[in-house]
């Protein structure tokens, strides 16, 4: 009777987590699926399964819609991405060593300064930061990404580092210390080894968030030749009257499918960094 | 946050200013992209900055304005409000719905967290909140599956829905506070579910009076972070009523308006004072959330903030 109890509830609790994660899934496999449908199919059934596979919406539609193409745009987009990622690598780890290990006047007020940030609202800062990228006449380039990366522009990155750091002993520091090493060269030789881990998580949320970034592209970058993803895909889309909608759909799945590649393969990082650095503040 | 505890001994004095010089990147990036954007949109609020000309000091007038005559003021800021106090909590009771039944333990649950963090993932990206914009049109595929299920089509995009729709994307997307949650309820002594049970308390009472005040610090951390990112909420409402705000204003959002008023209108001080307005307004209702968090978060060391490492 008990056994028996507990295997209806097990069933019960099963189907409902099934039922649901279909729920959530579905908007991304209904594109998918829709990217092979024809046009004329799309919209008549919430069917996922194309009574006919169309194979060349992706041909098409990286032609792209305009003058530019999608090769173009995705090429754009890592031109963007990979620099910001590698320089916020390179900053970060370096900020979060210094805060995590080394004591220097104003330590505890510069790092409660730097959490703060975390919390301040971004659009107050938008209007004279892009007053100032223009003055310098970095608008319509990717310094206004490259140069905050390199001078460890994002907090929440700092911060995750260094509860990372935390959590390795300072034994591993002392003795390389006795052993004659500098305070770089530990950073170098024995702690950045450790934290491949969350270096590699810094790199893929970074990456992922640039990848799907909007506003900023939006509001920097101004011809289309210099487009990333985000804005090439907006440009399709405000076609007045879509005729093509298999081909648009299928662009649309070239800008979700690399995070969510990357992601499914490397979600043990994801889990932790965010549980790391949202629960131990 | 202590560190200095076992700062090695005897260290050479200029030691002390070489961590300085560790922090020094972070240190000009704030000065550059935060301190000084910060107090200069403050100034730029006091003028009538445009793209095209210098400022000039126009006094209280870019704040006057706004409190007496601009009625897409008042609007925006009702949708923000409607919008923020809908999404935020409706976000985190789903995701501490999902995230009690996920740490059950059941086979295969690293597939579903996956699962359900994946739409997490795109969040504010523009092929999700197009794929929105589709789904949800009046021939879109969700009224298709309503009629299925011989329900009447809804205009999910209309001026009484378009809101709650836009929320939906966002509740949509309750993966990291779900992932939040998960890792607080591990850390939730096995002991006191024990005793509870021992007790007879049944699984309601369990969770009101034992998994809801063990998590209440986790609690207080997302409605902080969600409200603050709700407020500002920007790329989904831009795609999805094509940067409109539409229809009829009903989905227009705080952060659409200065970004219109900024760069489409080009009214650079009227769009800072309002980024102003906001920033108050956001300041105001995490000062009222730290205030009132002594009332209903629990902590197990007895109510130290800054916590211990």
């Amino acid at each position: 009777m008990a056994v028996n109890k507990r295997m209806v509830y097990t069933i019960v609790t099963h189907s409902y987590i099934v039922l649901f994660a279909i729920v959530m899934v579905y908007p991304l496999l209904w594109i998918i699926a829709s990217s092979f449908k024809p046009s004329s199919e799309i919209f008549s059934s919430p069917s996922l399964i194309p009574s006919q596979f169309v194979w060349d919406s992706y041909a098409k539609g990286w032609m792209g819609f305009g003058q530019q193409g999608f090769g173009l745009f995705v090429n754009n987009t890592f031109i963007l991405v990979i620099p910001t990622v590698i320089f916020t690598l390179v900053s970060s780890a370096l900020v979060a060593y210094g805060f995590a290990r080394l004591d220097f006047p104003l330590r505890k007020f510069f790092f409660a300064l730097m959490l703060s940030t975390l919390m301040l609202p971004g659009t107050i800062v938008i209007i004279p930061r892009y007053l100032l990228f223009k003055n310098l006449n970095w608008l319509n380039t990717y310094l206004p990404f490259y140069i905050p990366a390199l001078l460890a522009g994002n907090s929440f990155f700092i911060f995750m580092l260094v509860q990372f750091l935390r959590g390795i002993p300072r034994e591993l520091d002392e003795s390389a210390f006795v052993d004659g090493c500098n305070s770089f060269l530990i950073l170098y030789k024995i702690l950045l080894p450790l934290c491949k881990p969350a270096l590699f998580t810094v790199a893929l949320m970074q990456f992922i968030w640039l990848w799907n970034d909007f506003f900023n592209p939006l509001i920097y970058i101004n011809s289309v030749s210099k487009y990333p993803l985000a804005l090439g895909l907006r440009i399709s889309i405000d076609v007045g009257a879509i005729v093509n909608w298999n081909q648009v759909l299928a662009m649309a799945v070239v800008a979700i499918i690399p995070p969510v590649i990357l992601f499914v393969f490397t979600q043990k990082y994801f889990v932790e960094g965010i549980a790391t650095s949202g629960l131990k503040g | 946050m202590s560190t200095n505890g076992n700062v090695i001994k005897d260290k050479p004095k200029k030691r002390s200013w070489v961590g300085l010089l560790y922090i020094s990147p972070w240190l000009l990036g704030f000065l550059i992209f935060q301190l000084y954007p910060f107090f200069s949109s403050l100034y730029y609020s006091f003028t009538n900055l445009s793209m095209f000309k210098a400022p000039d000091f126009t006094g209280i007038q870019n704040y006057s304005y706004m409190f007496t005559r601009d009625a897409n003021f008042f609007q925006a800021l009702k949708v923000t409000f409607v919008y923020v106090l809908f999404a935020v909590p409706a976000k985190i009771i789903v995701s501490l719905l999902v995230a009690l039944i996920l740490s059950q333990k059941i086979r295969g649950i690293n597939f579903y967290r996956t699962v359900y963090y994946l739409p997490s993932i795109l969040g504010g990206s523009v092929a999700v909140a197009f794929l929105w914009r589709i789904l949800f049109m009046n021939d879109g595929i969700i009224n298709k599956c309503l009629s299925f299920f011989r329900m009447s089509p809804l205009q999910w995009l209309g001026p009484d829905l378009a809101l709650f729709t836009l929320s939906l994307l966002t509740v949509w997307q309750f993966g990291s506070s779900m992932l939040l949650f998960l890792a607080g309820l591990k850390q939730i002594p096995p002991e006191l579910y024990e005793a509870a049970k021992v007790d007879g308390a049944s699984s309601l009472k369990i969770f009101f009076r034992i998994t809801v005040p063990q998590l209440t610090p986790i609690i207080f951390f997302n409605l902080v972070m969600q409200m603050i990112n709700a407020f500002q909420e920007f790329t989904s409402v831009f795609i999805v009523t094509n940067g409109t705000g539409g229809p009829i204003g009903a989905t227009y959002l705080y952060g659409l308006m200065v970004y219109r008023n900024g760069f489409e209108f080009f009214k650079m001080g009227y769009a800072s004072a309002q980024s102003w307005v906001l920033f108050v307004i956001i300041m105001f209702f995490t000062a009222f959330i730290f205030k009132s968090s002594p009332y209903w978060i629990y902590y197990e060391d007895g109510g130290d903030i800054n916590g211990s490492k």
